[in-house]
């Protein structure tokens, strides 16, 4: 593999490491981002797209069955979200502190009930024939260069996905009715907009997309009742580092900690990069503690 | 009255009196048993006790040992390594067992250890590690290194592999494991491509294996530990790189890593251990049938599994041969015993408190279980201190 095509591996793995990361942390960004509601359990929505995967996987058939997965985990996570915000989060709305307990604590139940349905190891998600391969490069500057086609894939859909909320959130009028409770919560009240309706819709289409996320990420990754520990500390950071209520800031956000990760690699050990990206979020909160994208709305003064 | 009141107590006692010498006809003996029961490591310690309570139960059956009924206490470590220490405390000073059979992670025995030492206890650790310890009170049936690892590199020299890609989990055990190999590899004239540490349960592997690919190794040694070996089989299917294209040899994947991952992701793959369910002897087939009976047809067993199991037995026929339970005595018979047959083969304990066992590659069939490519030629004595790593190091306990 020559210097330049490890080079540009390496841009592409940081482009793909910022992808999964703008996945994991979308949910979060519209819960937390959005609505400052802290949610533990954000992890464990990862983690019941994953098993949402794995269950379809063994009813449906075919090479196509990872596609059916994604709406399934959509709806199913989208729905424990919205029972999760009608039970708890909404009751504890002004109590930050509190919804932060709470959350770890439904968190905790949701890792035991994963252990106790499907067991502690873990369970088997494996990507079908067409994501299967990588496209290599034999001849040129760029030879030995191997693209993995479902890097390529999950790069695809969180195009699709953060297009997909950029219209909804400009140009549906559910997208309207966010933003003005989101500006300014009594005044979007007072107009006549159910300022309860839309958190609950808000906090579903965030645990929605986390289910989405747990089902390509479970391309790459493991699927075990843990798993969403390993996303909600890196998803967090990629939220606040990208400004709180912006979801513009979280993908860049996302994509400069991929790629500070990415290219410290091919310097240092991960280990190492890891501690490098700590770094850089440390320093850059330093500078602007207000994110890459400030937001300034009323709610967030409060 | 008072004398209505007092009878019905006194009719107990005058009962209690009566049954007493009924009541302890069989004299016992109490064991520890210490493993994870919750926590991240219960997943590979619940079946390690379930296996060590079924060797007490058949021990117990044929008549106990010198005599003595074989009284369990099972204590959980919880996966922290101070509650180890805590609950092995507890088991010497306050049930007053005469041994412990415990531990898992390197961490857990670390911890174990001063107790075992302050106590003149005695503790039986079933699971493959690092080396580079030498404890009168711990009784090691674990691989050493140069029961596996080295094994595995000899096996790899002989298919002629010269360029070695090392990736491990980062703490401990895959470090000195590293270290040992390395020096091995550089002192028989072959390369080192490429050495790789990712945090324990990281799961973002796309720079190591760019490095992978940028370094052309003939095979990959991964001491990977945990979740990281699924994100790392993953996303290395992923990039194109299969099992056939290189040969990956794995030393902390077994039967139930195997299962749980998926066969499909790791067939090919080679892995090294003292046992395999694969293994063709008697004694290891009566083994499952009465593991699988007990627990279920589709349990699997593994390496840690079959030594904590045989741990029991040599226990039970180190007291017989010292007709004591006093733990120095029966370390001192231990290392004395013969070879036994057991599921793993011939074994038996060296003077230096380790096991001498034979070393087997295993290759991944798509059905879960492993194919015996390779068998040390004999039984490999275990040495403590690698003589090329830490040279002068020697451990003589009897």
């Amino acid at each position: 593999m020559t210097e330049t095509a490890f080079f540009l591996g390496q841009i592409f793995n940081g482009i793909s490491v910022a992808s999964l990361f703008v996945l994991a942390a979308l949910g979060l960004a519209l819960s937390f981002g959005l609505m400052r509601v802290i949610n533990m359990a954000h992890g464990e929505m990862l983690m019941l797209g994953g098993y949402f995967a794995y269950l379809t996987l063994h009813v449906v058939p075919g090479p196509l069955a990872i596609l059916v997965a994604m709406p399934v985990a959509f709806l199913g996570a989208a729905l424990i979200g919205a029972l999760l915000d009608w039970s708890v989060i909404h009751r504890l709305a002004s109590r930050p502190l509190d919804t932060l307990l709470a959350t770890w604590g439904v968190s905790l139940i949701l890792q035991q009930g994963a252990r106790s349905l499907f067991g502690a190891i873990g369970v088997e998600v494996v990507a079908p024939r067409w994501l299967d391969k990588a496209i290599l490069v034999h001849q040129g500057p760029l030879a030995g260069l191997a693209v993995p086609e479902a890097r390529l894939f999950i790069l695809a859909l969180t195009a699709a996905v953060l297009g997909g909320i950029a219209l909804l959130m400009t140009k549906t009028r559910l997208g309207l009715y966010v933003r003005a409770v989101n500006q300014d919560r009594p005044i979007a009240s007072a107009t006549g907009i159910d300022a309860r309706r839309i958190d609950l819709m808000v906090f579903a289409l965030g645990t929605g997309i986390a289910g989405m996320a747990g089902v390509v990420l479970a391309l790459l990754g493991p699927v075990t009742p843990t798993v969403g520990q390993s996303y909600i500390v890196p998803a967090f950071l990629v939220v606040i580092l990208g400004g709180l209520g912006s979801l513009t800031g979280t993908a860049i956000a996302a994509f400069m900690v991929g790629m500070i990760s990415a290219l410290a690699q091919i310097f240092v050990d991960v280990s190492v990069a890891q501690v490098l990206i700590l770094v850089f979020v440390i320093l850059f909160l330093q500078v602007r503690p207000q994110g890459v994208i400030a937001i300034r709305s009323r709610a967030l003064e409060s | 009255m008072r004398l209505k009141k007092a009878g019905l107590p006194l009719l107990m006692l005058a009962g209690t009196a009566l049954c007493a010498p009924f009541a302890h006809a069989e004299p016992t003996v109490k064991v520890g048993v210490l493993q994870s029961l919750s926590g991240t490591m219960a997943i590979s310690e619940v079946p390690l006790e379930k296996v060590e309570l079924l060797a007490i139960d058949q021990i117990n059956a044929k008549g106990g040992v010198l005599g003595h009924k074989i009284v369990v206490i099972k204590e959980d470590g919880a996966s922290e390594p101070a509650t180890f220490a805590q609950k092995a405390t507890k088991l010497i000073q306050q049930d007053h067992v005469v041994t412990v059979f415990g531990g898992w992670t390197s961490a857990s025995r670390k911890a174990m250890l001063p107790v075992f030492q302050k106590f003149h206890n005695l503790l039986w650790y079933p699971v493959q590690f690092e080396g580079n310890e030498c404890s009168p009170n711990i009784m090691y049936s674990g691989a050493q290194p140069n029961q596996q690892a080295l094994p595995a590199l000899t096996w790899a020299e002989q298919k002629g592999y010269k360029r070695y890609f090392l990736l491990g989990s980062d703490y401990v055990y895959p470090r000195t494991a590293n270290l040992i190999l390395r020096k091995h590899i550089i002192h028989d004239k072959l390369k080192v491509v490429g050495e790789q540490y990712v945090p324990l349960g990281g799961t973002d592997f796309s720079g190591v294996i760019a490095k992978i690919e940028q370094s052309k190794p003939d095979i990959i040694i991964n001491t990977l530990n945990g979740d990281s070996n699924v994100s790392f089989f993953k996303q290395l299917n992923a990039a194109g790189i299969s099992t056939d294209k290189l040969p990956i040899m794995s030393f902390s994947i077994a039967e139930p890593e195997a299962k749980a991952m998926g066969p499909s992701l790791l067939a090919g793959s080679f892995t090294a251990w003292n046992y395999y369910m694969s293994l063709p002897n008697q004694m290891n087939q009566a083994f499952i049938k009465a593991y699988q009976a007990k627990f279920g047809k589709d349990q699997v067993v593994d390496d840690p599994m079959v030594h904590g199991y045989e741990d029991v037995y040599i226990w039970a026929a180190a007291a017989e041969k010292a007709k004591s339970f006093d733990p120095n005595k029966v370390r001192a018979a231990a290392v004395k015993l013969g070879f036994m047959n057991s599921p793993l083969g011939e074994v038996k304990f060296a003077q230096n408190q380790s096991m001498v066992q034979k070393a087997y590659i295993g290759e991944l069939k798509p059905d879960g279980q492993f194919k015996i490519v390779w068998s040390s030629p004999k039984e490999i004595k275990p040495q403590p201190y690698d003589p090329l790593t830490f040279p002068g190091k020697s451990c003589k306990l009897h």
